[in-house]
C-alpha cells in the first residue's frame, strides 16, 4: 500500500517520484510554522491529531485511478455515461466517491471535439475525485498558455490534433470541477472495466493527452 | 432555444479579489448554461455573509478572445462568470 | 482609457515559456498544511476564498520564491490569526519552541524517528 506509514518518507516513493529535496534538510520556516499551527489547533481544541492523520489518509485515497474507473465505466455502460454528463457530481457518488464539495462537470471528448481543463486564476482541480494535482497544473506555464495557445501547449505533451477537432477550454473559475471524458481508443472492444480503466491516465482526464491502446 | 448573448463587464479589479479573468471582461459569448445559485466569492473572501448569485458558463470563440493572434479562432473556451459581472449583449 | 486591470494571479493569456513537467510526492508536511486548510474551512473558520485573497496579498514574489504549500502554510497562518484563533504572540511563542526542538522536520514535529 501506498503511503501505509505516514511517517517514512526517505528515498524514493511509490510512484518512483523523488520526494522534495527539502524534505530531509533543515528545518524551514515554513515547516516550523506548519508544525506551530497544527500544535496550537490542537491545543485551543480546534483539532486533534486523530483528525489531521484521517484527513490526510483520506487524500491518500484520493488519485487519479478514481477518475479513470469512472471513465471505465462510462465506456462500458451507456446510461451511467448519460447520467455522468447530464449530473456529474451524483453519476459518481454513485460509484461511491464521496463529493461534499465537489461539484463535477464532465466534458465529453468526440471525433469533433477535444477538451481541456485549466484554472487560469489558481489551482482549481477535482481533488476529491483524482487527487491532488500535479506541479505544472499550478505553475505559471500552463495557466498562462492553455488559454491562448491550446494546441501548442498540447503538442507540448505530446498531442497533435487536426484541424478538424476543435479544442475547447475549460476555465475552472468558480464553484464547479472539471473532468474530461476521453474517447475510448478502437480495438479495446470487449475489454472489462479494469483493463480499460487501466488506459486513461491523469492526464487524459485534463484533457492534455489522450487514451492510447498498448501496440 | 435561442441563443442567450452576454457580455462580461469590462470593469476593474483594483486588486481586490475577484473571479472573473481579465482576458474574459469586455469579451461576448453564449450562455452554455446556468448554474448556482453560489454565494458570491468577492464578499466570502472578506469573511462576510455572502449573497447567493446565479452563475452563468458562458462559451466565447478563441476570435472573439484573441482577435487576429487566435491561435485557431473557432476553437472555444468556457467559464464560469457570476451574475453581476455579466450583461445582455444585444445592445451592441 | 480602459479599466481592465490585471492582478498578477490572473495569469490566463500570458505569455510564458514552455512547461516544466516535474512532479513530486507530496512530503509528510505538505500533507499536513493541506490536511490543516481542509479541516479549517471545514469547521467554517475561513473560506477557500479567503485563503486565496491572502495568497493573492501575499504578492508575486511569494509566488515566485515559494513552493506551493509554503505559501498555503503562510496563507493559512494569516486567515488564522484574522479568525482570532490564536494570537500572534501565540504564533511566536509557539515558533520559537518549535525551532529549539531541532533542526530537522521530524524532531522539531516531535515525529516518531522509526515509523
Amino acid at each position: 500500500m501506498p503511503h501505509d506509514d505516514p511517517f517514512e518518507h526517505t528515498g524514493m516513493s511509490p510512484s518512483g517520484h523523488p520526494y522534495r529535496p527539502d524534505q530531509d534538510g533543515p528545518l524551514t520556516r515554513f515547516q516550523a510554522m506548519e508544525i506551530a499551527i497544527r500544535e496550537l489547533l490542537i491545543e485551543k481544541g480546534v483539532t486533534t491529531e486523530a483528525e489531521i492523520a484521517a484527513a490526510i489518509a483520506y487524500m491518500d485515497t484520493r488519485s487519479p485511478a478514481g477518475g479513470a474507473r469512472v471513465v471505465a465505466r462510462a465506456w462500458t455502460d451507456p446510461e451511467f455515461r448519460a447520467r455522468l454528463l447530464a449530473d456529474g457530481s451524483a453519476a459518481v457518488l454513485e460509484m461511491g466517491f464521496p463529493i461534499e464539495a465537489l461539484k463535477l462537470i464532465v466534458v465529453e471528448n468526440t471525433p469533433r471535439l477535444h477538451n481541456v481543463v485549466v484554472c487560469t486564476l489558481c489551482s482549481c482541480y477535482p481533488r476529491n475525485l483524482l487527487g491532488l494535482p500535479p506541479d505544472w497544473y499550478k505553475q505559471r506555464a500552463y495557466r498562462s498558455r492553455v488559454v491562448r495557445e491550446p494546441r501548442r501547449v498540447l503538442a507540448e505533451f505530446g498531442l497533435t490534433l487536426p484541424e478538424g477537432i476543435q479544442v475547447r477550454v475549460h476555465d475552472s473559475t468558480a464553484d464547479q470541477r472539471y473532468i474530461v471524458l476521453p474517447m475510448r481508443p478502437e480495438g479495446t472492444e470487449g475489454w472489462s472495466e479494469e483493463d480499460l480503466a487501466a488506459l486513461v491516465t491523469r492526464d487524459c482526464m485534463i484533457g492534455v493527452a489522450v487514451p492510447r491502446r498498448p501496440q | 432555444m435561442a441563443e442567450e448573448r452576454v457580455r462580461v463587464k469590462a470593469l476593474g479589479t483594483w486588486g481586490l479579489h475577484v473571479r472573473t479573468p481579465a482576458y474574459l471582461r469586455g469579451k461576448t459569448g453564449i450562455v452554455e448554461r446556468r448554474l448556482g445559485p453560489y454565494p458570491n466569492p468577492e464578499q466570502l473572501a472578506y469573511g462576510l455573509k455572502a449573497e447567493a448569485l446565479p452563475v452563468f458558463r458562458v462559451r466565447f470563440t478563441m476570435a472573439e478572445l484573441w482577435g487576429a493572434q487566435a491561435e485557431n479562432p473557432d476553437d472555444t473556451l468556457e467559464a464560469e462568470i457570476y451574475a453581476h459581472w455579466l450583461e445582455p449583449a444585444d445592445a451592441a | 482609457m480602459s479599466g481592465i486591470d490585471k492582478s498578477w494571479h490572473d495569469m490566463g493569456g500570458e505569455a510564458a515559456g514552455p512547461i516544466e513537467r516535474t512532479e513530486h510526492d507530496y512530503a509528510l508536511w505538505e500533507k499536513r498544511v493541506d490536511a490543516l486548510y481542509t479541516i479549517a474551512s471545514g469547521k467554517g473558520i475561513f473560506t477557500v476564498d479567503a485563503l486565496r485573497r491572502v495568497l493573492e496579498e501575499m504578492g508575486p514574489e511569494a509566488f515566485e520564491t515559494m513552493s506551493y504549500y509554503e505559501r498555503w502554510v503562510e496563507a493559512i497562518n494569516r486567515n488564522l490569526i484574522a479568525a482570532g484563533v490564536y494570537s500572534p504572540a501565540e504564533l511566536a511563542t509557539k515558533m520559537a519552541e518549535v525551532e529549539a526542538r531541532g533542526d530537522e522536520y521530524a524532531a522539531a514535529s516531535l515525529d516518531r524517528s522509526d515509523g
